[in-house]
């Protein structure tokens, strides 16, 4: 993202206290320059308490902000340097949308031609020229998210905060707008942090993601490292659909499920032989074509359910241990149809050892 | 030059308006100074009383401040601490003896004070008040109500006890009235405590209700709301004016009266213009118009007939111990209330 | 949770947010609307409660002045007047109202936005107007005193039936709100159950208006024993607490004992007030989760009814408004009725003349003007500011204070505070300035509290994106909430200034012979038996307070159609 080393936005040991709740917990984040960090979690996680904290619009209760090498920890908003994007768009509902965009210039004292000529930029920088003259009111939900985000960046400020801003429209309005947004926060190169709790929102858009829970970060991490190596089973579970499996450790470098051994990719560290863990794989990493060249990590099912979700299906697998465990596995309709799954049918599944994620029961169930 | 012409010209006009401002200074100069006069004259008779005294005085002008007499008199308790009036001129002489308990009247003999009926002054020297003219007790009766349901003439205060008269009259409530104050001590005066008190007992079965003004009752029986009203003679005789059917009565007893009276206020920073004003209102010429309006005035020899005014007024009027009357004011207000103001007791 | 918690914040330095330019407008704002409340409500509150506890010189006697009071039967037993006709009124009041509004809202007669109108009308009067009309309709010289069966007009009869034209409004504004914002999917259910329209009523409509009902029973109640006009006017020897006061202090010029009864008087309506915030509270929990509005249907029997009941209450409003006009037109009742002006001749008149009626303009508009700014701004500073919470709360408390505190009882407070010799403010009293001060003061609350709800619709972010952008608030005050709130600021002034014109209780203790008001000029002209003028000047108020209504409404509708385009959903 950045060559230099110094992060844009530092954030040390952050809490912040609403009365006797704790709403941020000893919060400690770096965010460096041109990156677009997504703040994901459940509500009432904290993430929406940070960004304001960060904003200064609820100042923390401890620990320090620093943004560009300065320390913001205490300061006004108005006295720090971002623009933000909120989920109610907050348009300024008397105010045509060229007044709305060019509100903060307005205040600077710019010429009015050098106003005129930024709204225009930037109107047709979120695709919506030719509309200045008409109100907020007159626009759909889109249309007025673009306006909010014109107006956002039109100071031209560092740091762009967007709280939820695509919650409130409609599911395919949604999809084209983060595709626009995160173009668009590609080609200003503005260091972006946006909340949401929608986790393909978080997955589509951003460079990292921050998953919350609880007032604590849990996992800082690219989408990728988020979705396939899950550091917790609050995170496995929050992020995409997982599978979670009761198993016992057996050697260092095996467990077992069932009456099935199950080898790993590597040693299990700390997890005494015979202590019990958790199991955790995804469904579309659930193998069942040529698997009889595997030898390890085979596992007898039978399919009690089979789900048409459109481009794929999704199994529901009974295992063969004592609690009669379900395993969701996704299945593409070739594979359905090639080797004849249907609802009854014994099939045996290959769960492969890197895909595996162990956590100690110690750590909880998700 | 053209700033030069400028320049000249805006001294000019700084010049031209300082003679202007000390022309107007002189000018308000003959006009400034300022009594804040406090009264309850009737509302229609200010503007006369002010040019009256313009003529003599154009140096001193009066700012009225006027309304009935127990707000006047309560707006000056109110203000005991921090008095906004320079003086009284023309409230009721019980209630400047009230102020004069509290400590709130200069006394200062006005010029010519001895020319004046010795009922119409403060007993005291120097005097702390003077009297303007009598405000007389009388009984409106309207005789087209009153043929009505046919009801005699009442000519003295006991034929008011008829039973025929019961709900068919109408008097102020001496509480917030002070012509209703002077019905009652008038009342307790000529028929003795006792005797003042039950004729009280009996007027009351008969009475429809108490007004709170003292001119009401007659109001009210000039519009044939009420055949008789207890009111005061200067607003029955206003209201006949007005071609009300109204028979004025002095009752034969007697009747109670106050007068309008003139009372320097303590601490007024205007004490010169306050003094000019309490000479000219016992001057002859004041009480040539005090006559206008009522047909007893304070000094002997002014008064001549009011129109549709009782001529037998002077004659009948009671020997007023005023300073009985304010020293048992509370006492007789507290035993009214008691008696009357209450609906648990109709006796 | 606090396990975790106190070892954070024991530990470490907690950060102490650097105020903005903004914070600190906004909070010196706040201690100054802060200020206000507590010069204009709180310690003339207190002087009068210690003047209660003095005796005439000054020295604290405890609570002699009650016992006073208490031992003496023609002041106590107005306790029970007063009660009496604040019961009886409210009953007959919430009656006649829930019919109305129920006519309004739940059928489908013609007329109904002339009925509405109608049913207004009484708001624009000061309250001494219906006493005024009755003694006209049922005095000595009443047109039909047959219909009283031989009853004295003067008495509580008169007084209950002022009253009930008085407070009729207030209570049908209240009820058609709550009637209005029922769940017609409840009614749908009920008629798909085939319960009847008296099952529907007792089972759907009561229960849904509750609390509605209960509110409107109780600022009826309010409205009713805080009452000062009617009862001065057609109240007779029925003595109630309103007018106690005033024969106290301006009759007797027993100050202390006019605070025993401002006391006296302070409680029930303080009781009052509480009920009505709780119950408010929960019905603001009950709108929230409203659902489809209902819809009348038309059924012929049921309308017919409605229109011709609606319609004989439409006519006795109209009647007894009208009475006071032609009344005022005539020379002298009942001698000379015809026609002339000479009642409208008030310079040669006891109350103040033509002055007072200016005077009341220039005082209303003062009001108006002066106590939006006040009041808006204050809501806005209480609604906005961020932190400060002690401060807020305490402040948004006064806001809503002066609604419990009845107009006599302000005004007579105001007479112990602000005449007091050692109040640097000394200098207002008996001026316009404290007029003003009063009348807001004494309509703060309703005022406050319908620009707060404005202020709550407003998106509460327009704060946070001004300072992202570096615009000071009052900009986005000036250039965004105040357009946007428009319509509540409006309705603000529209409310302070009618209520200015009408009201007499406040501001029948703290006017003076240069600030006489209109609406006392009336009340003194009634007293001192001019009964015909006081109709004149009553009559002259309703037009004031109307033609201001209908230039409100045009100009509502106005910039109603200028907006359209923003305002639209």
């Amino acid at each position: 993202m950045s060559d230099t080393n110094e992060p844009y936005l530092q954030i040390r040991g952050v809490t912040k206290m609403f009365g006797d709740f704790t709403a941020l917990k000893d919060v400690s984040l770096e965010i460096f320059e041109g990156e677009f960090v997504c703040f994901l979690g459940p509500s009432g996680c904290g993430k929406t308490t940070l960004l304001r904290a960060i904003a200064g619009l609820d100042i923390q209760t401890s620990g320090s902000v620093e943004q560009g090498g300065k320390d913001i920890s205490n300061l006004p908003p108005s006295e720090r340097d971002f623009g933000i994007v909120f989920q109610s768009y907050a348009l300024f509902p008397n105010l045509s949308i060229s007044r709305n965009v060019g509100y903060g210039l307005e205040n600077r004292k710019a010429p009015k031609a050098e106003i005129n000529a930024r709204v225009s930029e930037l109107l047709e920088l979120v695709g919506m020229p030719e509309q200045g003259e008409k109100y907020p009111a007159q626009l759909s939900g889109g249309q007025q998210q673009r306006v909010a985000l014109a107006r956002a960046l039109a100071t031209k400020p560092g740091l762009l905060l967007l709280d939820e801003p695509l919650s409130a429209l409609d599911a395919k309005v949604r999809v084209h707008l983060r595709h626009e947004i995160k173009q668009l926060q590609h080609k200003l190169g503005v260091t972006t942090i946006m909340v949401t709790h929608d986790q393909e929102e978080a997955l589509t858009m951003a460079d990292r993601i921050v998953v919350m829970n609880e007032g604590s970060i849990d996992q800082v991490g690219t989408p990728l490292e988020i979705y396939r190596r899950p550091t917790s089973p609050f995170v496995a579970d929050f992020v995409g659909t997982m599978n979670f499996l009761k198993a016992t450790v057996t050697t260092s470098d095996s467990i077992r499920i069932g009456d099935a051994d199950i080898g790993l990719e590597s040693a299990l560290d700390d997890m005494a032989t015979g202590s019990s863990v958790t199991v955790c794989i995804r469904p579309e990493d659930v193998i069942v074509r040529d698997i009889e060249s595997e030898t390890d990590n085979i596992i007898d099912t039978v399919v009690v359910d089979l789900e048409f979700l459109g481009s794929f299906y999704r199994a529901m697998l009974k295992l063969n241990d004592q609690k009669g465990s379900i395993l969701l596995a996704d299945f593409s309709i070739n594979l359905v149809r090639d080797i004849g799954i249907e609802e009854g049918k014994s099939i045996q599944v290959c769960l492969p050892a890197r895909r595996l994620r162990i956590f100690s029961d110690s750590e909880g169930e998700p | 030059m053209f700033i030069k012409m400028k320049s000249f010209k805006i001294s000019k006009l700084i010049a031209t308006t300082a003679a202007l401002a000390f022309v107007a200074s002189v000018g308000f100069k003959a006009h400034a100074e300022t009594l804040t006069v406090y009264t309850a004259v009737e509302a229609e008779d200010l503007k006369k009383y002010a040019s009256r005294f313009n003529e003599d005085h154009p140096d001193i002008e009066i700012k009225w401040v006027r309304d009935s007499t127990g707000i006047v008199t309560a707006k000056l308790l109110a203000e005991k601490n921090n008095p906004k009036a320079d003086i009284v001129w023309g409230l009721a002489a019980t209630s400047l003896m009230l102020l004069g308990n509290e400590g709130m009247l200069e006394p200062y003999s006005p010029k010519g004070v001895e020319k004046l009926d010795p009922k119409f002054r403060d007993s005291a020297n120097p005097t702390s008040w003077t009297g303007m003219d009598a405000w007389v007790a009388s009984i409106c009766v309207n005789t087209v109500e009153a043929a009505k349901y046919s009801l005699p003439t009442p000519t003295k205060w006991r034929d008011l006890l008829n039973p025929v008269y019961k709900g068919h009259v109408i008097m102020p409530n001496p509480n917030s009235s002070g012509t209703g104050f002077l019905d009652v001590s008038s009342w307790l005066q000529l028929f003795g405590e006792g005797g003042g008190w039950t004729f009280m007992d009996g007027l009351h079965e008969n009475i429809a209700r108490y007004t709170h003004s003292g001119s009401k009752p007659c109001k009210l029986a000039a519009s044939g709301e009420i055949p008789i009203g207890i009111s005061f003679a200067f607003r029955g005789a206003k209201s006949k004016a007005k071609g009300a059917p109204l028979d004025i009565i002095i009752p034969e007893e007697g009747i109670g009266w106050d007068m309008e009276a003139t009372a320097i206020i303590k601490g007024t920073p205007n004490m010169k213009a306050a003094m000019t004003l309490a000479d000219w209102s016992i001057s002859r010429k004041a009480n040539e118009m005090y006559n206008e309006g009522y047909a007893v005035v304070a000094m002997p020899g002014v008064a001549k007939a009011v129109e549709f005014f009782p001529p037998e007024v002077a004659t009948k009027m009671i020997d007023n111990d005023f300073a009985w009357a304010a020293q048992n004011r509370k006492r007789i207000l507290a035993e009214w209330q008691g008696r009357y103001d209450s609906k648990s007791d109709p006796k | 949770m606090s396990d975790v918690a106190l070892p954070v914040t024991a530990g470490i330095a907690v950060i102490k947010p650097k105020l903005s330019r903004d914070d600190r407008i906004m909070r010196g704002f706040i201690v100054m609307v802060g200020v206000w409340m507590v010069i204009a409500v709180l310690l003339p509150l207190y002087f009068m409660l210690s003047k209660s506890a003095e005796d005439h010189d000054g020295n604290f006697i405890g609570l002699a002045n009650f016992q006073e009071y208490f031992s003496t039967p023609a002041l106590f037993y107005s306790i029970e007047n007063s009660f009496f006709i604040a019961i009886v009124s409210t009953i007959i009041t919430i009656t006649l109202a829930f019919q109305f509004a129920y006519a309004l809202t739940r059928s489908t007669m013609p007329g109904k936005g002339l009925f509405k109108t109608i049913a207004l009308i009484p708001i624009l009067a000061p309250s001494l107007l219906p006493a005024i009309s009755f003694v006209y309709f049922f005095g000595q010289q009443g047109i039909i005193k047959e219909l009283l069966l031989g009853n004295e007009i003067y008495g509580p009869i008169g007084i209950i039936m002022g009253e009930v034209f008085y407070t009729f409004p207030h209570a049908l504004m209240i009820l058609i709100t709550a009637l209005s914002t029922a769940d017609g999917r409840l009614y749908e259910a009920a008629l798909s159950l085939r319960a009847s329209r008296v099952k529907i009523f007792f089972t759907v409509t009561l229960p849904g208006i509750k609390y509605g009902l209960i509110s409107a029973v109780f600022v009826v109640f309010t409205l009713v024993i805080t009452d000062f006009g009617i009862p001065k006017v057609i109240g007779g020897q029925f003595n109630v607490l309103a007018t106690d006061i005033y024969k106290q202090v301006i009759g007797q010029q027993n100050f202390e004992m006019g605070a025993v009864v401002s006391v006296v008087l302070l409680i029930p309506a303080v009781l009052a007030f509480i009920v009505d915030r709780i119950v408010q509270r929960k019905q603001v929990a009950l709108l929230t989760a409203r659902a489809v509005p209902y819809e009348a249907k038309p059924a012929r029997g049921f309308d017919t009814v409605m229109f011709v009941y609606s319609a004989i209450i439409g006519f006795l409003i109209l009647a007894i408004l009208g009475m006071a006009i032609y009344a005022s037109f005539v020379t002298f009742w009942p001698y000379n009725m015809a026609f002339s002006l000479n009642n409208y001749d008030f310079d040669v008149m006891d109350g103040g003349g033509w002055d007072s009626f200016s005077n009341s303009i220039t005082m209303a508009l003062y009001t108006a003007v002066i106590g939006t700014t006040i009041i808006f701004t204050g809501a806005y500073m209480v609604e906005k500011a961020k932190g400060f919470g002690a401060v807020r709360g305490s402040i948004q408390f006064l806001c809503i204070l002066p609604m419990a505190v009845p107009g006599m009882v302000l005004g007579l407070a105001y007479i112990f505070f602000f005449n007091h010799p050692d109040n640097p403010l000394n200098f207002i009293y008996g001026t316009m300035a404290i007029l003003v001060i009063c009348t807001i003061t004494h309509f703060y609350t309703v005022s406050h509290m319908t620009a707060m709800t404005a202020l709550k619709q407003m998106d509460p972010e327009f704060e946070a994106v001004s300072a992202s952008l570096k615009v000071p608030f009052f900009k986005t005050f000036i250039q965004v909430t105040v357009p946007v709130c428009l319509p509540a600021i409006l309705d603000i002034s529209i409310y302070l200034f009618v209520n200015a014109m009408t009201t007499v209780s406040a501001v029948i203790f703290l006017y003076s012979t240069e600030t006489n008001l209109a609406s006392v000029a009336a009340l003194n002209m009634d007293d001192a038996g001019d009964v015909a003028p006081a109709a004149a000047m009553c009559v002259m108020i309703v037009f004031v307070s109307a033609t201001v209504r209908i230039f409100h409404a045009i100009f509502t509708r106005g910039m109603a159609r200028r907006s359209q385009l923003w305002r639209q959903r």
